[in-house]
């Protein structure tokens, strides 16, 4: 592969996404616009997280990427065996050895710890965008501090469904300043945002914009005094490890209506059938 | 209380080669609190023309008119208006409302735009629309739809819901039956014996002199008129 | 007493022509005044222009702020002139779908104000936008629809209860009964007069409708070539106007 440059992108490239990356972790939460480049694959699969991986990888890292918290699914073998092919990195499904992880949509179960990086995939960066489809309207509500609008949305959702279902992609308040999107994760994932050990980098390839968490930031769920958060989950058990504290995917397993529910972080749930952990519907 | 000082007034017609026409020139008259004073003359001389002086709907080219103290020739919008909330009832020909308001509305907007609680500007609304023999059925209807008497009397009542210290009637009496040109004439009757200062025009030349203590004859200050 | 608003020597360009020229007023407590004339006269510029939606070539518009007493609006900064548009100062539009957001329920339109300025409780917001369709003759159990599903005149009292919600001292108003038929307009200028008087509003009212001025407003001002010619109390304008256009003006309504 001596035709690419490390990682795909040039250095030059690179430069100016790390530049944006350190001006996104100078301004917690703040969406700073980058030069996108075009990508070997099509917007919607990662283009920016993939960008914001190839800026941070070096040749010893060791890179883990998850797809709805699975390693196995297309996407998430796709973009591995990307960087495996241009950056010649190791590579992992073990979230405590990767030092790199690539996200979409989740985070893992298992605690981040300092040193390592995780990296969303971001489809729309904008978090009023449901309300105020002009740009220079949000801007500059972001700049004037005008969240007003981002509980009506919630208020919409208490009114139409009696509590706010607003279940993935659920704002939240970055160290009481800027509002972010933080990507759809579960909005179970939300409480693991703040106070993080690991830094958080999301990048957003079609809308050219990177914004960033560092260690341990302050990030609060919007909600109503009388309408609190609350990170939701599945009510069972994993059906193959039997974890009661993971969040869950719904499977339906037959053609007569037959469900289960398991863990979507496979990593972690293959790592505690691994120590015995059993579950009601493991083989 | 309410005095006038050599008031003259023209209007100019500019879309009509402009024309100037005057209308009415040095008039000066006083009228004290208890005291009705008829403005008379033909028609065409300009009674409601100097009457709507006095109310500051027609601007004064010259002179001071002073109702309570205040010269309405030089004063400011605000103050004319306080002063018409306040000080100042004109019971006009023609009643002029917005569309669709209940008449029992109408009648106690007066009091309401003085800060009076609606129940109690209602009391005193129902209490006038009784008295001029307005039915009670009608009250929750819009005056717009009414006959001429009924308008008439609707706006007497809205002329009389505030105790004014200064008023102006223009035909007050006018197209009314007699039971109710009697209550009319009764209203104004209280108003001056409780110290109101009224200019009227009245056609009706019994009514004339059973409520005026003074008669002014407009004409003599109408140029060209005057004869 | 202070103005409530007070305007001096507004001037906005467009280029080589004028837009509205040295308008200068006050306004006091309570007062509703009333801006006439003809398309392109400069009445809506000039209200643009008061309200902080263009930024004048040259004049003041000083406002009795609550906190700091008078200041000049066109020079403070845009965080506190916004500040101001969601909280003393409310804008009805005419056309109501430029003042509400057409994808959120009637409820979330009146109560976004109310979040704007920190309302956080839920139960709170949704009584007090309630309360507020009932002020507007909105049934309450239209609270969760959307305002496509209203009529027009539905729409545009949506939209004052929107801007009344947080009680504002200074209503702009741009033509708020155009395009709505007659038997509504009468509805709501009931409305807004009970309004103004229960409330306390002043108001600035632009307008091609005399019929509306002579029952909203206490004062005129007629609007010509983007200059005010002929300024005085609403009924003495109408009816005893001086000026050749204002004559002109009144003259060519029709009847009834």
């Amino acid at each position: 592969m001596t035709e690419y440059n490390f990682a795909y992108l040039d250095e030059q490239t690179k430069r100016m996404i790390r530049r944006a990356i350190l001006k996104g972790l100078a301004i917690p939460g703040y969406q700073v616009p980058f030069a996108s480049r075009e990508m070997p694959m099509p917007y919607g699969w990662g283009t920016g997280g993939v960008q914001v991986s190839a800026a941070v990888l070096t040749p010893k890292d060791t890179f883990k990427v998850i797809d709805q918290g699975a390693d196995d699914t297309t996407n998430a073998v796709s973009i591995r065996t990307f960087f495996q092919r241009t950056a010649g990195v190791a590579t992992t499904t073990a979230t405590s050895d990767a030092t790199v992880i690539q996200t979409r949509h989740r985070i893992p179960e298992e605690p981040l710890h300092e040193g390592q990086i995780l990296v969303y995939q971001v489809p729309i960066p904008e978090p009023l965008r449901f309300l105020e489809p002009r740009e220079s309207e949000t801007r500059k509500m972001h700049s004037l501090e005008e969240y007003g609008l981002m509980h009506v949305k919630l208020y919409e959702d208490i009114s139409r469904h009696g509590h706010i279902a607003t279940s993935y992609a659920y704002p939240v308040k970055v160290e009481g300043r800027y509002v972010m999107d933080p990507s759809p994760i579960p909005k179970f994932d939300n409480p693991k945002l703040g106070d993080m050990a690991a830094i958080q980098l999301f990048g957003a390839g079609r809308e050219q914009r990177i914004y960033a968490l560092p260690p341990y930031t302050q990030v609060v769920s919007l909600d109503f005094e009388d309408h609190p958060f609350e990170a939701s989950k599945a009510d069972h058990p994993c059906g193959m490890c039997g974890a009661t504290d993971s969040y869950l995917d719904e499977l339906i397993i037959d053609d007569a209506g037959g469900r289960m529910f398991v863990c979507s972080d496979t990593d972690y749930c293959e790592a505690r059938q691994a120590t015995g952990h059993k579950g009601k519907d493991a083989a | 209380m309410i005095e006038l000082k050599d008031v003259s007034k023209t209007f100019t017609l500019h879309n009509q080669g402009s024309a100037v026409i005057e209308v009415i020139s040095d008039v000066s008259f006083a009228v004290a609190p208890g005291e009705c004073v008829a403005l008379t003359g033909a028609s065409g001389a300009g009674k409601s023309t100097l009457m709507r002086m006095i109310y500051g709907n027609y601007l004064t080219q010259a002179g001071e008119i002073r109702i309570g103290g205040l010269d309405i020739v030089r004063s400011e919008p605000r103050d004319i208006i306080k002063l018409r909330r306040d000080v100042l009832g004109y019971v006009s020909q023609f009643l002029r409302v917005v569309p669709r308001v209940p008449t029992l509305d109408v009648v106690a907007e007066p009091l309401r735009a003085l800060g009076v609680p609606a129940d109690e500007a209602q009391d005193r609304a129902s209490a006038l629309l009784t008295q001029l023999n307005i039915p009670e059925r009608l009250w929750s209807l819009s005056p717009t739809t009414f006959s001429g008497g009924e308008q008439q009397r609707v706006n007497i009542a809205r002329g009389f819901a505030h105790t004014y210290p200064a008023m102006l009637l223009d035909e007050p009496t006018a197209s009314l039956d007699a039971a109710n040109r009697e209550v009319v004439l009764s209203l104004i009757e209280d108003a001056k014996a409780r110290g109101a200062a009224i200019i009227g025009i009245f056609h009706d030349e019994a009514a004339r002199t059973r409520v005026c203590d003074r008669e002014i004859d407009v004409g003599r200050f109408t140029p060209g008129m005057a004869a | 007493m202070t103005p409530l608003l007070s305007v001096q020597g507004i001037t906005k360009r467009y280029g080589a022509h004028i837009g509205c020229a040295d308008v200068s007023f006050d306004l006091y407590p309570g007062e509703v005044v009333g801006i006439v004339g003809e398309s392109g006269s400069g009445k809506s510029t000039l209200l643009n222009c008061m309200a902080g939606h263009l930024t004048p070539d040259a004049g003041q518009v000083v406002f009795d702020t609550r906190t700091d007493g008078p200041r000049d609006t066109i020079t403070m900064s845009e965080p506190e002139r916004r500040m101001l548009g969601r909280t003393d100062w409310a804008f009805v539009h005419q056309h109501a779908r430029d003042g509400l957001r057409m994808g959120v329920s009637a409820g979330g339109n009146v109560g976004e104000r109310l979040m704007a300025v920190g309302d956080r409780h839920y139960g709170d917001i949704r009584e007090k936008a309630t309360d507020w369709l009932g002020r507007v003759e909105i049934d309450a159990s239209r609270v969760d629809d959307r305002p496509t599903t209203f009529s027009g005149g539905m729409q545009q009292r949506l939209q004052i209860a929107r801007n009344l919600v947080t009680g504002p001292r200074l209503v702009f108003m741009d033509e708020p009964t155009g395009g709505l038929d007659v038997s509504v307009q009468a509805r709501l200028l009931d409305l807004l007069r009970g309004l103004v008087r229960d409330m306390g509003l002043s108001a600035i009212i632009v307008t091609h409708d005399l019929a509306v001025v002579r029952l909203l407003a206490d004062r005129l001002m007629v609007m010509k070539s983007g200059r005010v010619v002929e300024a005085g109390l609403t009924d003495q304008v109408l009816d005893d106007p001086q000026h050749a256009y204002s004559q002109l003006l009144v003259s060519s309504v029709l009847q009834v």
